[in-house]
C-alpha cells in the first residue's frame, strides 16, 4: 500500500496534536498519532468513544487543519445507499421527458443529479473530509456498503459510469459503540478509542472554549463533572456539557449567585435527564461541594 | 535454495507480537499487520511509546480488552509481566459484566453445574422425571417449528419495493415512464417490511432458581435459533453475555460452552446490580431498546429492592416489552409477596408461570398475537 504523506506541513503526531490546538481542539497524544497515520498512511480514521466525548469536534478540528471543508453524512437506522451517494431528481426528469416532446432527451445528465455527500467526497477528494458520523446507528446492510466504498473508493452509477476519486480523500468515521461494528470494517480503519479527558486536559479544554471561566470553576466542575460520570446514569455529562456548565455557572455568579448556588441553579445544562436529576438529587448537593472545596 | 524468503529481522519482533495476539483470541488481519509496520516506518519510531500507539491505532482491539492488549503488549515488548487483570471473584464486588469474546477465559465450572440439583432417586422420581423430560422435548420441538413467525414484529426502517404500502417508488415510477412515453400506467409502491423484534432473555443462574437453570438454558438456546436478533444474558452475582455460544447449532455442545462462561452458578442473586451493569454498557443497553425482554427468576432478590425497582424501571423505559416468568407463579393463586417484585409490577407488563419449559414456550408464542397491553397497575 503506497504510504504518502498527504499532510502539509505535518510531518509527525506532535505537530498535528499543535495544529488541532490552534483549531481550539485539545487532542491527546493517542489520538494525534492514530489521526496522523490515517492521514498519512490513506486509511480512513474510526474515532469510537461514549457519546459527547469529542469525536465529531475531532473531525470538525481536522478538517480546520487540513484546511478543507467537512462533508457530513449522519448516519440513522435503514439509511441506504441512495441517501448517501446520490440521487436522480425524479420531478424534473418527468418534467424534462413531457417537455421534450417527441424529441430525444438526455435525463441522466449532470443537471438531474442529487449529489450526496458521498459522491461529493469522491468528486473533491482533495478539497474535503468526509465525516460519517455515528455508523453505528446504521444497520448491517449499509456497513457493507460502506465497506465497498471504503476500499475502492469508486461508485458506479448505472446510467453514467463509473466515478472513481483521483485521490483517496480523507475519511473518518465515528461511532457511538451502541452496537459492535463489522470486524472487517474496524481492520480497514486507523483506529482510536477516545476516553473522557483525564482530569488536567479537560479543565484547559473549558478554559479554551468558554473564556469568560476562571480556572479554579473550571477545576471545580471537572471534579464534578469526573464524579457524576462514575454513577450509572441514563445520560452521563459530556465535554461540551462540562463546558456550558462552567460557562452557566460563571454567569449566574457575575450575577450575584454564590458559587454552589450558582453550580447548583446551572445543573440542568449538565445533566439533562429528568431520571438522572431525580436518581442524584440526594447526593447532588455533596457532590458540588466536595467538587468546589 | 530454499523456497521462501528470509524475513529482515528488525520486522521479526512484530510479527511475533502479531502471532501472539492472535493466539490470545484478539483478530488480526494481513492488512492490518502490514499498516503496521508501515505506521512504524513513519513514526520513526524514536520509542517504544510510539511503537505502543501504533499498534493501538492499526491492530484496533476492541475497548473492552484495552488493558488486556496493553498487558501482552508490555509483556511481548518490554518483558513485563503484569498479574492476572481478571479482579477477584467476591461477592462485595460490585457486578461486573462478563462478554464472552475473550479467547482465553479461565474454566471456572462450578462442582454443583449441570446437576438440575434432584436428590430424590426413587423410581417414582425418575419416572415423574422423564415424564417432564419428555413434555420439555416435545415443548422445545414445537417452538422451534413455530416460534421464528410467532415472535412479535415490527416494521423495520427501511423501504422496500411492494405492491401495496404507503409510500410512492418515484424511482421506478420513472424507468416505467420511460417505457411508455412518459406515462406512469402504474403506482409502484414502497413499505416498511415486517421485521421480528430484537429479543433480550435475561436467566437467573442463582441457588434458588438451581432447578429450572438447565431447562432455561435449553430453552435460551432453541430461542436463538428462532430468533433473528437476540441477546441472552446470564446473572446471579455476576452478569455474563452467552449469546455467542448458544448460537453453536448442536444443543450440548452450545450449553457446554455457555456453563463454561458462567461462573455464578448456585451463588445469590443480585438482580438490581446485575440490570444496573447491563444498563451501563451503551451496547447492551442499545439493544434492550425497543426489544423484547424475557427475565427468567423468581425475584427473589438479596441486594437492595430499591436498586431492583430503579433498574427495572428504567429497562422498562427502554425495552418494548418486559415479560417477567417465574417459577413461583407455577402454583395456583400466585400473588407476589416479596417487596422487590411488588415494587417492580408497575413496570413490566406480564408477570407469567416460568415453572415449566411448556408454560414458558405457549407465554412466549403469545406475545407475537396481543395487541399492547396495559402495564399491570
Amino acid at each position: 500500500m503506497p504510504v504518502r504523506s498527504k499532510v502539509v506541513g505535518i510531518d509527525r503526531p506532535e505537530a498535528l496534536e499543535q495544529a488541532l490546538r490552534s483549531a481550539f481542539y485539545l487532542a491527546d497524544p493517542q489520538l494525534a498519532t492514530a489521526a496522523y497515520l490515517a492521514l498519512a498512511l490513506g486509511k480512513p480514521l474510526l474515532l469510537e468513544g461514549a457519546p459527547g466525548v469529542g469525536k465529531t469536534e475531532a473531525a470538525k478540528a481536522i478538517a480546520a487543519v487540513l484546511g478543507r471543508r467537512l462533508i457530513r453524512l449522519q448516519c440513522y437506522e435503514g439509511i441506504d445507499a441512495s441517501a448517501a451517494l446520490y440521487e436522480w431528481n425524479y420531478p424534473r426528469q418527468m418534467l424534462a421527458i413531457r417537455q421534450a416532446g417527441d424529441d430525444p432527451v438526455d435525463i441522466y445528465v449532470e443537471q438531474f443529479l442529487i449529489e450526496r455527500p458521498m459522491l461529493a467526497a469522491l468528486r473533491a477528494p482533495d478539497e474535503a473530509v468526509l465525516l460519517i458520523d455515528e455508523v453505528d446507528r446504521s444497520d448491517h446492510e449499509f456497513e457493507a456498503f460502506l465497506l465497498e466504498f471504503l476500499s475502492d473508493f469508486q461508485i458506479s452509477i448505472p446510467e453514467r459510469g463509473t466515478i472513481r476519486a483521483h485521490e483517496r480523500p480523507v475519511v473518518i468515521l465515528t461511532s457511538n459503540r451502541t452496537r459492535e461494528l463489522h470486524e472487517a470494517l474496524r481492520r480497514r480503519c486507523v483506529y482510536h478509542w477516545i476516553e473522557y479527558p483525564d482530569a488536567e486536559r479537560e479543565a484547559r479544554i473549558i478554559m479554551m472554549r468558554a473564556s469568560s471561566v476562571a480556572e479554579a470553576t473550571a477545576r471545580a466542575v471537572v471534579a464534578a463533572v469526573g464524579r457524576l460520570r462514575r454513577e450509572p446514569l441514563s445520560k452521563p455529562p459530556g465535554v461540551a456539557e462540562a463546558v456550558d456548565w462552567a460557562e452557566a455557572a460563571t454567569l449566574l455568579n457575575r450575577q450575584g449567585a454564590r458559587w454552589p448556588e450558582a453550580f447548583r441553579r446551572a445543573i440542568g445544562v449538565a445533566l439533562k435527564d429528568e431520571e438522572d436529576l431525580a436518581f442524584l438529587a440526594p447526593h447532588l448537593d455533596q457532590i458540588i461541594a466536595e467538587a468546589a472545596a | 535454495m530454499s523456497n521462501t524468503l528470509p524475513l529482515p529481522r528488525p520486522v521479526e519482533p512484530f510479527l511475533i507480537f502479531t502471532a501472539l495476539l492472535r493466539a490470545n483470541g484478539f483478530a488480526v488481519a494481513q492488512e492490518q499487520t502490514t499498516s503496521l509496520l508501515s505506521a512504524i516506518e513513519l513514526l520513526g519510531p524514536r520509542s517504544i511509546e510510539d511503537i505502543r500507539r501504533a499498534a493501538f491505532a492499526t491492530l484496533a482491539p476492541p475497548a473492552e480488552r484495552h488493558a488486556e492488549f496493553d498487558a501482552l503488549f508490555r509483556a511481548h515488548f518490554l518483558g513485563e509481566f503484569v498479574p492476572g487483570i481478571e479482579p477477584a471473584d467476591s461477592d462485595e464486588e460490585p457486578v461486573n459484566v462478563r462478554d464472552d469474546r475473550r479467547g482465553h477465559e479461565e474454566a471456572l465450572l462450578s462442582d454443583e453445574v449441570n446437576e438440575a440439583g434432584q436428590a430424590a432417586t426413587s423410581a417414582e422420581a425418575l419416572s415423574v422425571r422423564r415424564l417432564r423430560h419428555d413434555d420439555e422435548q416435545e415443548a422445545l420441538r414445537q417452538f422451534a417449528r413455530k416460534a421464528p413467525t410467532a415472535l412479535p414484529r415490527m416494521r423495520g426502517y427501511r423501504l422496500r419495493s411492494s405492491r401495496r404500502g404507503g409510500a410512492f417508488d418515484i424511482r421506478r415510477s420513472l424507468r416505467q415512464a420511460l417505457r411508455n412515453d412518459g406515462e406512469v400506467m402504474r403506482l409502484p409502491r414502497l413499505e416498511r417490511r415486517w421485521r421480528q423484534r430484537r429479543v433480550l432473555l435475561l436467566i437467573d443462574v442463582s441457588g434458588s432458581m438451581k432447578t429450572r437453570t438447565d431447562a432455561h438454558l435449553r430453552f435460551a438456546h432453541a430461542l436463538t435459533r428462532a430468533a433473528d436478533r437476540i441477546e441472552v444474558f446470564t446473572f446471579g452475582t455476576r452478569l455474563t453475555r452467552i449469546t455467542r455460544a448458544l448460537r453453536l447449532r448442536h444443543r450440548e455442545q452450545a450449553l457446554d460452552l455457555a456453563s463454561t462462561l458462567v461462573s455464578d452458578w448456585d451463588g445469590g442473586t443480585r438482580i438490581g446490580d446485575a440490570l444496573q451493569a447491563f444498563l451501563a454498557v451503551p451496547r447492551f443497553a442499545g439493544f434492550a431498546r425497543g426489544a423484547l425482554t424475557i427475565i427468567l427468576s423468581d425475584g427473589l432478590e438479596r441486594g437492595d429492592p430499591a436498586a431492583m425497582r430503579d433498574a427495572v424501571a428504567r429497562l422498562s423505559r427502554r425495552a418494548w416489552r418486559i415479560v417477567w416468568l417465574t417459577p413461583l407463579a407455577a402454583a395456583p393463586g400466585f400473588k407476589p409477596e416479596t417487596e422487590a417484585l411488588k415494587a417492580i409490577l408497575p413496570f413490566i407488563d406480564e408477570l407469567g408461570d416460568g415453572g415449566s419449559t411448556e408454560a414458558l414456550t405457549r407465554q412466549v408464542m403469545a406475545l407475537g398475537r396481543q395487541a399492547k397491553v396495559r402495564k399491570i397497575a
